[in-house]
């Protein structure tokens, strides 16, 4: 009776781990293949291997010494990097007003915030085509910086709002009855007690803009004004059906590095900032 | 009398203090808000009016300024035959834009299915108490923070005909008996795009339904244990019922999300008419045709698409975005 109990008991633990190490071999799999072709050069390329065989960098050197690689790398950073800082800019007085004012048309304001951060951005492309016309940015990483507002700030305000609502109103209270603005409240009183949210939010925004293809691929028209998800989407051998494969694959293992390096340091953060503002993928 | 007069002066101007103060955090609120309305009034609402209003002329990429407005023409117009016949012209008669209407469709709703069922699992086990749970906690974030455009290369080598290393896999283990174009067959392309789009997303769903179980109390589970409710209808009675405001809300925010899709196919399946989405075809008339007025008139039409499917959605499932206790 005992032997059989426990051989269930048994099952069930074995069936457990065989299901978690599924997931976790499923999500980690193609970032590990990725990474063992970029260090394959030349015919080795071509022989699939489930381990890694060799470890050129031919691959890498050649990604990073010609074309315009080097150069993505940067609009890419300066890019996502002011994208945030204007969001972030931006965010925090109006998440203030939403998260600790009262006043009417609130909840209209925060479902309209939340509707444009799902907004298909295909709806707009055209406008935002003449407009960035117009102001005589295109293809400069003003476009880019500018249209990504569009969906940094609404994210960011929705989830910095969600993030001020839970603070505690004692802090507050005590700072009103030193007879301190509503300004004064905010750059003395919560800005010292949200730099772990403004990081969390700030970061989640940074791989947003990173990570975004649409505005990039219509807004910059030449090799040294894209983004990296533009440049690894257009990279191409020197005939049509030559795919430079062991290049792509460095190209994708150099900008994904750090964001997954970045991700698993704040995890707990990131996690919570994910529910909190539901953020796309 | 005089302690009535002191409180008197005590209470009354209390509520004026209170109310100026009130008055004063309102005023401030305001201006608060300003900077960040105007800001999205210029990046989203003045382009969408915009583009709805070049889906009724007839610019062209080179001539934006010069459009004439010509009504319902990209939309639906008719030309009456010399043989009597009439012949129906514009979007709504295109086929090629109902084809992408229901690749869109049929991808978002097929992925968010899969995605939700799969997500659902996923939470199951990260909400058990195991060793290594935080091992596996970080390796579903991977697939989350890779880039789509980065996943969408390396699944396309993962998936190519002749060095792919899922045909070899699928060949040695008998699952696959000859080596499948996955991207490039029009059978097997919205597959292809499905399967990198669902191990993409799984985690963000997972994630959220995570964060909709650790909020179920755990006293409910002790007691169905204690009446001996089996675990098999404890999750149909109790966990579902009570995740399903969190799974509701994930479900809008991946579905929203799916029925946009550009990129992962723009990359993974180019030129393939059996994926071709909204987004794809509009961007595809905007800009390499030349057809932005028609272009504008698809993107309208994706517009009120994808808000009609939302209002019946959040309408039929009761959604409820604050969370419910926040």
């Amino acid at each position: 009776m005992t032997a059989t109990f426990d051989l269930w008991k048994f099952t069930k633990w074995a069936l457990f781990y065989l299901l978690v190490t599924f997931i976790v071999v499923v999500s980690v799999f193609p970032f590990y293949y990725a990474i063992i072709t970029s260090f394959k050069s030349g015919t080795a390329l071509f022989q699939i291997d489930y381990w890694p065989t060799s470890f050129s960098l031919d691959n890498y050197t050649a990604v990073l010494s010609t074309g315009s690689f080097p150069r993505n790398l940067l609009n890419s950073i300066f890019i996502s990097a002011m994208t945030v800082l204007l969001a972030l800019f931006l965010a925090v007085t109006a998440s203030f007003a939403l998260s600790r004012v009262r006043f009417r048309g609130r909840g209209l304001l925060l479902l309209t915030i939340l509707a444009v951060s799902m907004f298909p951005q295909m709806a707009v492309l055209a406008g935002l085509f003449e407009l960035i016309r117009f102001m005589g940015i295109y293809n400069t990483p003003w476009a880019l910086i500018f249209s990504y507002t569009i969906f940094t700030l609404p994210f960011t305000v929705w989830v910095l709002t969600t993030f001020m609502r839970d603070l505690p109103v004692e802090i507050e209270e005590a700072a009103i009855v030193d007879g301190a603005t509503p300004w004064v409240i905010i750059t003395r009183v919560f800005l010292p007690l949200m730099w772990p949210a403004l990081v969390t939010t700030g970061l989640l925004a940074f791989i947003g803009a990173w990570n975004e293809f649409l505005f990039a691929l219509t807004f910059t028209a030449n090799n040294d004004t894209r983004t990296v998800p533009v440049a690894i989407a257009l990279l191409s051998g020197s005939t049509q059906y030559e795919i430079p494969w062991g290049r792509i694959m460095a190209a994708s293992v150099i900008v994904t590095v750090p964001l997954v390096v970045l991700v698993l340091i704040f995890q707990r953060k990131i996690v919570s900032g994910l529910t909190a503002g539901g953020v796309k993928g | 009398m005089a302690t009535e007069t002191m409180v008197t002066a005590g209470v009354r101007p209390a509520p004026k203090i209170k109310s100026e103060l009130t008055q004063q955090r309102v005023r401030a609120a305001r201006w608060f808000l300003l900077p960040m309305l105007i800001a999205l009034a210029i990046v989203a609402g003045w382009p969408l009016l915009r583009s709805i209003y070049f889906s009724f002329t007839d610019a062209s990429l080179s001539n934006l300024e010069g459009a004439q407005f010509i009504g319902f023409g990209n939309y639906l117009r008719w030309q009456v035959l010399d043989s009597g016949a009439v012949r129906w012209r514009g979007l709504l008669a295109d086929p090629a834009w109902w084809n992408a209407v229901w690749n869109t469709v049929r991808f978002a709703f097929t992925s968010v299915a899969f995605e939700a069922v799969l997500g659902m699992i996923v939470a199951l086990v990260l909400n058990a108490e195991f060793r290594g749970r935080g091992l596996v906690r970080a390796a579903i974030l991977i697939p989350w923070a890779i880039p789509t455009i980065v996943s969408a290369r390396m699944w396309s080598w993962m998936l190519n005909d002749q060095f792919g290393i899922l045909n070899d896999l699928g060949m040695r283990l008998g699952l696959l008996s000859q080596k499948v174009a996955w991207t490039a067959t029009s059978e097997t392309a919205m597959t292809a795009v499905l399967i990198v789009d669902i191990w993409k997303t799984t985690p963000f769903m997972a994630l959220l339904t995570l964060a909709g179980l650790q909020m179920i109390p755990k006293d409910i589970y002790e007691a169905a244990e204690i009446d001996g409710v089996h675990p098999i209808k404890q999750f149909f009675k109790i966990t579902l019922p009570l995740v399903r405001p969190a799974l509701m809300v994930a479900i809008i925010f991946r579905l929203l999300d799916a029925l946009r899709i550009f990129d992962l196919i723009y990359v993974l399946t180019p030129n393939s008419a059996a994926t071709k989405t909204m987004s794809v075809l509009a961007r595809e008339n905007l800009f390499d045709f030349d057809k932005f007025a028609y272009g504008s008139a698809m993107s309208t039409l994706l517009f009120l698409i994808i808000a009609f499917l939302t209002i019946i959605y959040i309408w039929l499932g009761q959604v409820r975005f604050d969370g419910g206790d926040r």
